[in-house]
This record gives C-alpha cells, sequence and structure tokens, in this order.
C-alpha cells in the first residue's frame, strides 16, 4: 500500500516535471533565434557592409588604399555633381522616364482591368489573363535583344511601316523616340501583371451593386462608373502613392538594354550613369556620391509614400 | 439585361478585338523570333520572315548547341538557378518562420523585421558592393551571383504571411507533443505549405535564371558567365572582345538565326515553368498580402 503511494507520488512528480519542461520547450526561443541567424548574417554582410562602404562617396576612395586608407575631402563629389552639366541631365531623365512610367503604368492596368472586368466568357478571359502576364517573367536582356531586332531600321515594325506607306521610325536611335519607345515598352512588359490587383478588389465587389443599379434603370457605362470604377478608386491611390518611391528608379535593366551612345543625352538615367562612370571609368567615389544622393532620396520618397497611402487608404504594410 | 442591348452587344464585339489585340502583342514579338530561328539564314537576315518560318530547319540551333562558350554559359546558369534557390529558399524559410511567431511570444521580433525591412529601403548601391565582393575575394565565383541575393526580403514576408494563416492549434499540438521549432517547421508548417513554397521557389528560380547584371559586374573571366550575362554581352552589347571567338564562331554569332536560337533558348526555361507559375502566382500574392 505504501509502496503503491509512494510510486503513484512519484509518477506524479514526474509528470509535473514534463509538464513544466514542456512549457519551458513552448516558451523557449532561442530556436527562433537560431533560425534567423543565417539570414541575419548574409543580410549583415550583404546589405549592411556596403551601406557602410558609402563612406566612400566622401573620400578621394583609391581601391589600393582601400576604405581605411584613402583620404576624406568632404562634400567634394556632392558639388561636383551638381555643377557636372551630365548629372544634371541625368537626374533630369530619369525624373522625366519614371515618371511617365508611373503615371501611364497606373492608367493602362485601370483601363485593362475594366475591359476585362465586361469580358463574360470565362475561357476567353482567363487566356487574355494567362498571356498578358508573360512578358513580366522575361528578363531585359531578352526583351531588349528581341526590341532591338524588331525595331531596328530594317526590323520587321519598320518594314511593316513601310509597306504602309509610312517612313521608318528611329525607335532606339533618336532621343525623343527612345524614350517614346522605353515608356511603351515598360507598360506592354508590366501592365498584365499590374491589373492582377485590380482585378482582385473588383472580385470583392457584391454583385447585388450592379443588380440594384439594374432595377433602378442605370445602363453598363453608369454601372461602370458609379460601381466599377469607385470599387478601384482605393487600390489605385495605393498603388500611385507607393509607386511614388520609384520616381528616381528610371528601370536599369531595360535602359542599359536598349540604349545607344546616339541616345545618351536623352535616354541616360542615374543608373546607368553610375556604372559607367564609376565601374567602367574607375570614377568610385563619385559614382558612390551619386548613388547616396539616389538613394537618400529614394528612402525619404518612400517612407513619406507609406503615410500617404495610410493617410489617404488606410493602408499599412507592416 | 444590359448585356442584350445593342449597344452593349457593340461594345462586345470592339472589347473582343481590342484585348485580342492586346494579347497578341505581348506572344507575336516570340513567335517572330521563333520562326527566325527555324529559317534558313537568307530570308533571315533579308528580313522577310514574319510569324512563320521561310526554309524551315535546324541549322542555327546545331550551331548554337555546339557552341562551346553557349555550352558552358548555359551550364553556369543552371547551376547558378539551382543553387540560388536552394540556398535562398532555406534561409528565408527558417526565417520566415520564426518571424511568423507573434511578438507577445518571440519579444525580438520586431527588432528582426526592422532589420529585413530596412534592407528594402535602402541600400548601398552599386559601387560599395562591388567594392565589398573584391575585398572578399569572391570575384569571379558561383557565391558572388548566390549570396547577395539570397534574402528576398518580399519572399521572405510573403511566406512569413503564409505560416501565419497556419491554424495556432497545430502548432500548439505540435509543441505539446514534444516537438521543438525545427521539427514543427519540418513536419507541420512545410507540408501544409507547399503550395506556396512551391510559388515562392519558382518565383526565385525565374529571378535567378533571368539575373544578368551581377554576372557582369562581378564575373570578368567570360568562361564563368551565367547564360543572361552571356546573351547580353553578345547578342545586345555585343562585344565580342571578352569572349575571343574564333572567326567561325563569329560568323555564326552575328547571324540573325543563330541569334534568335539563342534568344529562344534562353527564354525557354521560362516559358516551360510559367504554366505552373501563372496557377499559383495570383492566387499566392493574394493569399500572402493578406494580414491580420
Amino acid at each position: 500500500m505504501d509502496n503503491v503511494a509512494r510510486a503513484q507520488l512519484q509518477d506524479n512528480v514526474v509528470a509535473a516535471k514534463k509538464r513544466k519542461r514542456e512549457k519551458e520547450k513552448l516558451s523557449r526561443t532561442w530556436p527562433l533565434h537560431l533560425m534567423l541567424l543565417p539570414a541575419a548574417i548574409v543580410t549583415f554582410i550583404f546589405a549592411y557592409m556596403p551601406m557602410g562602404g558609402l563612406v566612400m562617396a566622401f573620400q578621394d576612395f583609391k581601391p589600393y588604399d582601400g576604405i581605411f586608407g584613402s583620404k576624406f575631402v568632404g562634400l567634394k563629389h556632392f558639388e561636383f555633381m551638381f555643377q557636372y552639366p551630365d548629372s544634371k541631365e541625368v537626374i533630369w531623365n530619369t525624373l522625366v522616364i519614371s515618371s511617365l512610367k508611373i503615371v501611364f503604368g497606373l492608367i493602362v492596368p485601370f483601363v485593362f482591368a475594366i475591359l476585362l472586368n465586361e469580358v463574360r466568357k470565362m475561357a476567353f478571359k482567363r487566356t487574355i489573363q494567362t498571356l498578358v502576364y508573360l512578358p513580366h517573367f522575361i528578363s531585359w536582356v531578352i526583351l531588349g535583344a528581341i526590341l532591338t531586332d524588331m525595331l531596328s531600321s530594317k526590323g520587321i515594325v519598320n518594314s511593316t511601316l513601310n509597306s504602309l506607306g509610312i517612313q521608318s521610325i528611329p525607335w532606339l536611335a533618336d532621343g525623343n523616340w527612345f524614350r517614346f519607345t522605353v515608356v511603351v515598352s515598360d507598360i506592354w512588359q508590366n501592365f498584365g501583371f499590374n491589373t492582377i490587383v485590380f482585378l482582385a478588389s473588383l472580385a470583392g465587389v457584391n454583385p447585388a451593386l450592379y443588380e440594384a443599379a439594374e432595377v433602378d434603370g442605370a445602363n453598363r457605362w453608369k454601372q461602370t462608373l458609379h460601381i466599377t470604377v469607385p470599387a478601384m478608386i482605393p487600390i489605385a491611390v495605393v498603388v500611385g502613392t507607393l509607386s511614388l518611391g520609384n520616381i528616381l528608379n528610371g528601370g536599369f535593366d531595360q535602359i542599359f538594354n536598349l540604349y545607344n551612345t546616339l541616345v545618351y543625352d536623352k535616354g541616360d538615367i542615374i543608373d546607368t550613369f553610375v556604372y559607367r562612370t564609376a565601374i567602367l571609368n574607375g570614377q568610385y567615389s563619385f559614382g558612390t556620391a551619386v548613388g547616396l544622393f539616389k538613394s537618400a532620396i529614394g528612402l525619404v520618397l518612400i517612407v513619406i509614400s507609406y503615410r500617404m497611402a495610410y493617410k489617404f487608404a488606410g493602408y499599412r504594410i507592416f | 439585361m444590359y448585356y442584350k442591348t445593342k449597344g452593349y452587344k457593340t461594345f462586345t464585339v470592339f472589347n473582343y478585338a481590342l484585348l485580342t489585340l492586346i494579347c497578341l502583342s505581348c506572344v507575336l514579338p516570340l513567335i517572330h523570333i521563333l520562326a527566325v530561328s527555324f529559317s534558313a539564314s537568307a530570308p533571315a537576315n533579308s528580313n522577310l520572315v514574319g510569324l512563320w518560318p521561310i526554309g524551315f530547319n535546324f541549322e542555327a540551333y546545331e550551331k548554337t548547341l555546339n557552341n562551346p562558350n553557349f555550352h558552358n554559359a548555359l551550364l553556369v546558369g543552371l547551376q547558378r538557378t539551382v543553387l540560388g534557390t536552394i540556398i535562398g529558399m532555406l534561409l528565408i524559410t527558417l526565417a520566415g518562420y520564426a518571424l511568423s511567431k507573434d511578438s507577445g511570444h518571440f519579444k525580438s521580433r520586431p527588432i528582426y523585421m526592422w532589420y529585413f525591412l530596412f534592407t528594402m529601403l535602402f541600400s548601398g548601391g552599386i559601387v560599395p558592393s562591388y567594392m565589398l565582393i573584391r575585398e572578399l575575394h569572391l570575384m569571379n565565383t558561383m557565391w558572388a551571383l548566390v549570396l547577395p541575393v539570397a534574402i528576398n526580403v518580399f519572399n521572405m514576408v510573403l511566406l512569413m504571411n503564409f505560416f501565419r494563416a497556419v491554424p495556432k492549434e497545430l502548432e500548439e499540438a505540435s509543441l505539446i507533443d514534444g516537438a521543438g521549432h525545427f521539427r514543427t517547421l519540418i513536419s507541420i508548417y512545410l507540408p501544409v505549405s507547399m503550395p506556396a513554397i512551391a510559388t515562392i521557389s519558382l518565383f526565385t528560380m525565374v529571378m535567378h535564371w533571368n539575373s544578368w547584371f551581377d554576372g557582369l559586374l562581378y564575373i570578368s573571366d567570360y568562361r564563368k558567365y551565367p547564360l543572361s550575362t552571356f546573351l547580353q554581352t553578345v547578342i545586345v552589347q555585343q562585344d565580342f572582345n571578352k569572349i575571343n571567338p574564333d572567326i567561325n564562331e563569329l560568323k555564326n554569332i552575328s547571324q540573325r538565326t543563330v541569334k534568335s536560337a539563342q534568344i529562344f533558348i534562353g527564354t525557354l526555361p521560362i516559358l516551360l515553368v510559367y504554366p505552373f507559375l501563372q496557377r499559383y502566382f495570383v492566387k499566392g500574392i493574394i493569399l500572402g498580402a493578406v494580414k491580420e
């Protein structure tokens, strides 16, 4: 009897200990830290260490002397940047190209989503969607190679124009046409993919709204104007404000794969300029200064645009 | 009903026509390149080929696949894609799981979140990154292409949101049964989030296959170029000095049919994964974007 009681007591103690262990196991967080460690280290090395390297912008950096041995020169490179005509031109080009991309990159998917929303044959709708998303996933190396081939003076586009009695157009060889080509081809690449968010917002519209409008005698145009469009406005505001953070991104991949010396005056953007001056010509410090200028303004714009998106549309990413 | 009115029917006809045209604009360029690549060189060079090959043959593909430099680049491109996807997915899955725990339990979570998110807002730019890779002696290695892009914060947050959508009861049951966090991740979270993992892996693969600029920046030996960088150098920049081709190869490279064949082979992997990719991504993006 005594033995049984003792054994039971012992069992209880063991069970309590086990429960306690389990509870500790639930609350311990070191495995979580361990899981984050590799990602944190890689991020530190490849994202935070280059930020430290930004001091190069305030030095006359020589690879031989390294970051710790190079001479500090203060704001020399920033002053030079604002005096040097090329860099002013490049900042202007970036602003022009990216604002055109932002504006039309918002309007085209918006209209496309409305048109697609009117398609009642599901199979047709799905086929269209599948095919227009495709260019988004193809790199600018491939797209650049295809466009350069098609838009060359004897390419398929100009030869088609010629056969219609229209003169050849220097799509990639004249500054203004180059800007046009860049903006159109960027929208062409991304409008399908950017339509997704608009279609998603339309999927949330209550069909009863359309039925009620129908009963009240509104035709489809009126329904679109008063139901479909207002349903997409909030997300359009969010997308529009958030893209403000991209105003100094002209699209390096695209420009670099399409441009040539003929169109530098109208088509060269900050990123391509930095690559050429810093990496190809070895003006490391100047390139870093221009890059820092861009990143700093970009950071401020992103913070502002997120605040605005929150204020206007109640949108929050984090 | 509105769709029975005459006006709407007319609109529908125009709408379908317009959408078809827009849609064609997205695929015809690829079909044109494909047609050129299968054509004989004479009609291709004089721009006679439209959407159907003239003088159908496989010569351009034979020449392309017999080019050792192309071979090499293709292999490096595949290696980079496989290695990069494995390493990247491993790191962001582990991190995404840990970040999916709520701050009440995992107190340092906000610190980690900001640590990662800040890298999306601000970066050192290309010059310091280039100098870093040089200082670390990673120039001309595969690591320079894989490690700097291993942590894609956007994908990590997507994955984190998927993990957060997994019912808490599953996790609690697993922890009470004595499994630690690693075991819970592997036996509970991974199996139920397979669609998300597959989607994000495909995104990562596409990103690696398409990346070309890091190859140009960090690799100076053309034999170590991944395919995208190789195509950028040979077809877009037409910079043959780096590659040192012999006369025969040079003649082939500048042929329009051979160029088109190379472009098409470069696009092929994307076209192959695209059906899987697009089945998931719409759902994936929307699900991943939902927050509590």
